[in-house]
C-alpha cells in the first residue's frame, strides 16, 4: 500500500521535473538565441575591422593598422539601446574618420584639411540583426575591474562651468565637437556621450585613457577629481540637436 | 610539470642540442622586444599624435586648428624654435603647455610616450626646424 503511494509520488516528481526543465530550457534558448546569432554576425562580418578579443594594440604599428574601434569591452562602454539604434542606422562619430591621418590632405596653404570624400559609410544591419549583435556585444566585459562603480557624485551638471572647463580650462574642444561643426575633428563627437556611453566608463576613461588603449591619441590630461566630475557630467548632459532644429536655423 | 619536462629531456638528450635551442630562443626573444624591432620612430609618433594640431608637415595647421583659439606652434619656424631650449621643449611635450606657461591646448604626453620616445621627439623637432636650441 505504502509502496504504491511512493511509486505514484515518484512518478509525479519525475513528470514535474521533466516538465520544468523543458520550460526552463525553452525559456533559456529564446533568451540565448540573439546572443549566439549576434556572435555569429560579429565573427563573420565585423572582426576584419574590429577587435572582438583583447588585448588592445601596444605598438604604434598594430595601433595604426586597426580599421575600427576595439569592441572587446563594448559591454562596459556602450548603452545597449544606443547600440541597437546606431547599428541599424549608423552615423559618423569621429568627424575626420577613425584614422584621421588616413583622410588628411595637405593643402597649398600648408594647412591640413580632411578629405571628406575619403570617408566611407558604416555597414548597416537590419533591426533584428542589430538587436542580437547588441546583445552579444553587451557580454564583452573585459576591463570591468578598471571601471570605478558609481563614480559620479550627487552634485548636478553645470552647463556653464562645464563648457568653460571643456573649452578653456582643460582644452578638450581642440579635439572634440560639442555640437556639429564646432570643435576638433580627430576625437569622437561628445554631444552624443549621454546616449552612447555608460557614465562610469566616461569617468574612468577620462582619468586614464591609456589603461584602455595604450596607444590612443587621446592624451591623459592629468585631471583632478573636481575636473573629472564637472567634465563627465557636462558631457553626459549634452544632447544632439534635433534634425528639425537645424532646418529651422537655416531659414 | 614532470611530464613535459621529461619529454623535453628525452627529445633533446644531447645537451649540446638543448643549449643550441636555448640560444636560438634567447635571440628570438631579443629581436622581438618592442623598441628593438617594432619601436615607433619619432617621425611616426609625430605624424600620428602631434599632426592632429601641428599638421602633417609640422607647420602648425593641423586638422583640429579651425576651432582652436590659440594656434599650435609652427615647428618649422627656425627663428621661433631656436629661441626655445631643448629642456623647455622636453618639458612642454612631457607636461603640457601649462607647465611652460603656455596654452592648455598643448596636452601633456608623458602618459603616452616612454622617456626615450620623448627625447626622440625633441630631436625630431630640431630636424623639423633645421635649428638648434
Ligand atoms: C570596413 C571596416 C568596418 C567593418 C566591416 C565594420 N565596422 Fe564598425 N566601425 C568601423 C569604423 C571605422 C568605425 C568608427 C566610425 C566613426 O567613428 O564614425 C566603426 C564603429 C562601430 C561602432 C561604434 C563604436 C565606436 O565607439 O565608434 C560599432 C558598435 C560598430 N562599429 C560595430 C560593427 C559591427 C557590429 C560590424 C559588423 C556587422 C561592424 N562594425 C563592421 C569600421 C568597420
Ligand atoms: C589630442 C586630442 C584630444 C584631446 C586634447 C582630448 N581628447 Fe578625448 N579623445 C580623443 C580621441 C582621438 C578619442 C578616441 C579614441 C578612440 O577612437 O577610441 C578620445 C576619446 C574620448 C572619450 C571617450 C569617448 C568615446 O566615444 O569613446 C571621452 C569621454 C573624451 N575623449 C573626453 C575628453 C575630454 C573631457 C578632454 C579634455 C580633458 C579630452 N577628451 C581631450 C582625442 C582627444
Ligand atoms: C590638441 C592640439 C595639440 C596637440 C595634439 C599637440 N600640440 Fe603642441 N601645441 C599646441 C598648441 C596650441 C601650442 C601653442 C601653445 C602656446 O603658444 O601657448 C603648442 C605648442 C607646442 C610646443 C611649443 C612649446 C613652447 O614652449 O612654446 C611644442 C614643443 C609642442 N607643442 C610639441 C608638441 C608635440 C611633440 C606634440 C605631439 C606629441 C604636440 N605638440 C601635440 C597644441 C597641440
Amino acid at each position: 500500500m505504502t509502496g504504491g503511494r511512493t511509486a505514484r509520488a515518484g512518478l509525479a516528481t519525475v513528470v514535474f521535473t521533466v516538465g520544468l526543465s523543458m520550460v526552463l530550457l525553452l525559456a533559456g534558448s529564446t533568451w540565448a538565441a540573439p546572443v549566439s546569432d549576434g556572435m555569429a554576425i560579429l565573427k563573420s562580418r565585423c572582426f576584419t575591422c574590429h577587435a572582438i578579443k583583447g588585448p588592445a594594440a601596444t605598438t604604434l604599428k598594430s595601433f595604426s593598422a586597426r580599421k575600427g574601434p576595439d569592441l572587446f569591452y563594448a559591454g562596459v562602454k556602450y548603452n545597449e539601446e544606443w547600440l541597437i539604434k546606431w547599428l541599424a542606422r549608423p552615423e559618423p562619430i569621429r568627424p575626420a574618420g577613425f584614422r584621421y591621418f588616413k583622410n588628411t590632405v595637405v593643402t597649398d596653404g600648408a594647412d591640413d584639411a580632411v578629405d571628406w570624400d575619403a570617408l566611407k559609410a558604416h555597414v548597416a544591419l537590419t533591426e533584428a540583426e542589430a538587436e542580437s549583435v547588441a546583445a552579444a556585444l553587451m557580454t564583452f566585459r573585459t576591463y570591468e575591474e578598471k571601471i570605478k562603480k558609481n563614480a559620479l557624485t550627487e552634485a548636478p551638471a553645470d552647463a556653464f562651468m562645464g563648457e568653460m572647463n571643456f573649452d578653456k580650462f582643460s582644452g578638450c574642444l581642440a579635439c572634440h565637437e560639442i555640437e556639429p561643426g564646432y570643435g576638433g575633428v580627430t576625437g569622437p563627437e561628445v554631444y552624443t556621450t549621454g546616449e552612447r556611453l555608460q557614465p562610469d566608463f566616461v569617468y574612468s576613461y577620462l582619468k586614464d585613457p591609456q589603461s584602455f588603449d595604450p596607444k590612443s591619441f587621446m592624451p591623459n590630461k592629468e585631471l583632478g577629481e573636481n575636473f573629472l566630475q564637472v567634465l563627465t557630467k557636462y558631457m553626459l548632459s549634452l544632447e544632439a540637436p534635433e534634425p528639425e532644429d537645424e532646418e529651422e536655423g537655416d531659414d | 610539470m614532470n611530464g613535459p619536462f621529461r619529454l623535453f629531456r628525452h627529445t633533446f638528450r644531447s645537451s649540446g642540442l638543448a643549449l643550441f635551442f636555448c640560444v636560438l630562443g634567447a635571440v628570438a626573444l631579443i629581436t622581438t622586444t618592442p623598441g628593438a624591432a617594432t619601436g615607433a620612430t619619432a617621425k611616426d609618433n609625430y605624424r600620428t599624435y602631434c599632426a592632429q594640431c601641428h599638421g602633417v608637415n609640422g607647420a602648425g595647421g593641423g586638422v583640429n586648428t579651425e576651432s582652436m583659439n590659440v594656434q599650435p606652434r609652427d615647428h618649422t619656424d627656425a627663428e621661433g624654435m631656436s629661441a626655445i631650449s631643448d629642456a623647455q621643449l622636453r618639458k612642454a611635450i612631457s607636461e603640457g603647455g601649462l607647465a611652460v606657461s603656455k596654452s592648455v591646448l598643448m596636452p601633456p604626453w608623458r602618459s603616452t610616450f616612454s622617456d626615450k620616445e620623448l627625447d626622440a621627439l625633441v630631436e625630431h623637432l630640431r630636424v623639423l626646424c633645421k635649428c638648434s636650441g
